[in-house]
């Protein structure tokens, strides 16, 4: 009776190791879609690193220039699209004044995106507020080609990268960039990136050769990279990942698509915390009754 | 049906083409990733043509052209010449006989970038990351402090010892390495559990785009 | 000359771009050499470019295994090309509204976010299949791993609120400090092997990049 309990024990745990992958997907699927259907109000306590890049931004004097950098493409939308507009939220908010560019050919797009967003919401819910005007309040540089070789050259002089806007206006025609040759004209650098360029050639090219205070959004894939820029100082702060979005939203008190994603986050977690953990006991069960 | 409309239809039967790939590898699936390679390949070379070609290549010849033609002198524009000259050589890589001439162009791109990451990674990441190493071990009256600049100085010293292969890893140096071990497998474990959070991000805003833009059941 | 020439060449473009940044008269050559840097780089990609449809023209043109699928590569490619450079009113091209912002949004957007999220089913599929604590190293990675995954996330408060959120600060606390030492020492040294490449290629000890031949 024996033999046969322990047989089938050893069938349970070789079937729950060597399961289709799709079932496994299929979990996947329905934690990720479930917890969309619920919308929730989540206690997500602002972190240390969150909270540098909310005070770079929010200590600057009205009429400050910023400049964003749109480092990434489609790819990472969910992660880097609601930092992209908490950014230009907080920025008109505090009458900032904002210069966009990209480094990556969708950037400007995705500038572009985020800005209609923006706006929409103005006019909706705000409808005394004024929408930043272009040109006065706001400017899309566009995208150039030669990755770290824009950053180290606009250090000298942003003409030499970007002579026109990206509809094609000389920089010295428009109103924002008057009186703005490089980053010395610059208060802060704001940096969206998904990969190579990004942080870190800004903190090479940009922070440690001209000495300009960056604060930076990140994939969740690269923000661990980033974690010794900050302890330097190299780096005010950065937005890790949808969380570190999340994070910020909720700083700004403002919260929007990334705080409303985190209970999907929160399952899709949870359920591979409990594979891992269901992996391990099989894998030790067996080991287990080979050893004995 | 607006532009709009037809626009999300297109994107989200896309989304599900890419997603049948993970029933099994089938002819659905392998007409979105062809898609996908050709519309990548058509966007950056629309993108390369008009935001660099146009305005850094073609604006300053037409600039030195119409001070040649219209004023008669030589402008120092004309210089770009010779980018284009190394540009046209790189092309070239795809003539069997002459492509050998593109080595011109890979030597002129590796030499710019080895130059330009020679002192940058050296001060960003090399020199930099040493000075911010270099903390108080012992914070009076702030045990928290001490103990988290220990770990910085104790763990990085370590993990660049695991990385010193020139000397056998035994004795007081190996367990030195073997403690950088330790320090390097959290920073893994960390990675791991970033890279799970940015990867159910990007599926999030997918199903997101499904259920919202498509099906519009989430309002 | 097949090898001479771009070895000089990449000595003499090298040694400027450095000596730039400690002279800075060199600024006006390094200008110039990052100038015709950004020419290359744009012609590199349309090397890319051609390559791949020659590849596929290829393929249709033999009836190579899965040619039909190299006809839609090449197709997906004019039609985003075409649409691009003629009628999309030129310098303008990616503002909202035109022809080409509706490709992107519905035709390249979908379909490069959904690649990239493909990814997280193969991620649970390996943490699940792979993913064990054999000894002392793997337990920690697993640990860290762990920490960083529920305390990341809301159910890490849920989890420890009754202790003063104690994942999320561990989670925290990981980032700071154990996190940053490793991620630091794999920085320095990735720094001291970029920097011994480097002087590597500008003296000629380096030379794969010229070739075989």
């Amino acid at each position: 009776m024996d033999e046969i309990t322990n047989q089938e024990k050893k069938t349970f745990w070789e079937n729950l190791l060597s399961i289709d992958r799709r079932i496994i997907f299929l979990f996947i699927i329905i934690a990720v879609s479930v917890p969309l259907f619920f919308k929730t109000s989540l206690e997500i306590p602002v972190s240390p690193v969150v909270q540098g890049v909310y005070n770079a931004i929010e200590n600057l004097p009205a009429g400050s220039k910023v400049l964003i950098s749109f480092d990434y493409d489609p790819g990472s939308m969910p992660e880097l699209q609601p930092m992209a507009e908490s950014f230009f939220r907080h920025c008109f908010r505090n009458n900032l004044k904002v210069i966009i560019m990209g480094l990556w050919p969708q950037g400007p797009i995705q500038a572009n995106m985020a800005l209609d967003k923006v706006f929409k919401e103005l006019k909706e819910e705000e409808k005394t507020v004024k929408i930043p005007q272009y040109g006065i309040d706001y400017v899309n540089l566009g995208f150039t080609a030669g990755n770290e070789v824009v950053i180290d050259r606009m250090g000298h002089d942003f003409q030499e990268s970007y002579p026109a806007d990206a509809k094609g206006t000389p920089l010295s025609e428009i109103p924002l960039m008057q009186g703005v040759r490089n980053y010395d004209n610059v208060d802060l650098i704001l940096n969206l990136s998904a990969g190579y360029p990004g942080t870190q050639e800004w903190v090479q090219y940009a922070v440690d050769v001209f000495h300009v205070k960056l604060a930076a959004g990140n994939t969740a894939v690269q923000a661990p990279s980033m974690y010794p820029y900050v302890q330097t100082g190299q780096l005010t702060g950065v937005l890790g990942g949808m969380k570190g979005g999340a994070e910020y939203e909720l700083a700004l008190k403002r919260p929007a698509k990334a705080v409303s994603y985190m209970f999907s986050q929160a399952v899709a977690h949870g359920v591979i915390c409990l594979f891992i953990i269901l992996g391990n006991i099989a894998f030790f069960t067996m080991r287990k009754k080979k050893t004995s | 049906m607006s532009g709009e409309v037809i626009g999300v239809w297109i994107g989200a039967i896309l989304t599900l083409g890419i997603f049948s790939f993970l029933y099994k590898d089938n002819p659905f699936y392998k007409f979105s990733e062809a898609l996908f390679v050709g519309i990548s390949a058509g966007y950056w070379f629309v993108v390369t043509f008009w935001q660099y070609f146009i305005p850094k290549f073609w604006d300053n010849l037409a600039l030195s052209f119409n001070e040649l033609v219209t004023k008669g002198r030589i402008d120092y524009h004309w210089i770009y010449l010779i980018g284009g000259f190394f540009g046209v050589l790189m092309i070239l890589r795809l003539v069997p006989k002459i492509g050998w001439l593109s080595r011109w162009s890979l030597a002129f791109i590796v030499g710019t970038t080895a130059g330009l990451q020679f002192t940058r990674y050296l001060e960003s990441n090399g020199i930099r990351q040493v000075v911010g190493t270099i903390q108080p071990l012992v914070v009076g009256g702030n045990l928290g402090t001490t103990i988290g600049n220990l770990i910085i100085v104790v763990g990085t010293f370590t993990g660049l010892i695991y990385f010193f292969f020139s000397k056998e890893h035994k004795g007081a140096f190996g367990g030195a390495a073997r403690v950088g071990v330790w320090f390097l497998m959290i920073n893994f474990g960390a990675m791991f559990g970033y890279t799970v959070m940015s990867r159910m991000s990007l599926l999030i805003g997918r199903m997101d785009y499904l259920f919202t833009d498509w099906l519009k059941l989430i309002k | 000359m097949r090898r001479e020439v771009p070895l000089i060449l990449t000595a003499i473009v090298g040694i400027t771009m450095i000596i730039a940044h400690f002279i800075p008269p060199f600024n006006i050559l390094k200008n110039l050499f990052e100038d015709w840097f950004f020419i290359i780089a744009a012609f590199a990609i349309y090397l890319g470019i051609l390559n791949l449809i020659r590849v596929n023209a290829d393929k249709l043109y033999k009836k190579q295994h899965d040619w039909p699928f190299g006809l839609v590569v090449i197709l997906g490619f004019l039609l985003i090309t075409i649409i691009g450079l003629f009628f999309s009113g030129g310098r303008s091209f990616q503002d909202p509204g035109t022809p080409f912002y509706y490709l992107y949004m519905h035709l390249y957007y979908p379909l490069s976010a959904t690649m990239f999220a493909l990814l997280a089913f193969f991620v649970a599929s390996a943490s699940y299949r792979a993913f064990r604590a054999r000894n002392i190293e793997a337990t920690m990675l697993l640990l860290a791993a762990f920490i960083l995954m529920v305390g990341r996330v809301p159910i890490g408060y849920w989890f420890s609120d009754w202790l003063g959120d104690a994942l999320g600060k561990s989670a925290d606390w990981i980032m700071d400090f154990p996190q940053t030492a490793g991620q630091r020492a794999i920085m320095i040294g990735i720094a001291l092997g970029v920097v011994s490449s480097a002087l590597r290629v500008i003296l000629g000890l380096e030379r794969t990049y010229t070739g075989g031949e």
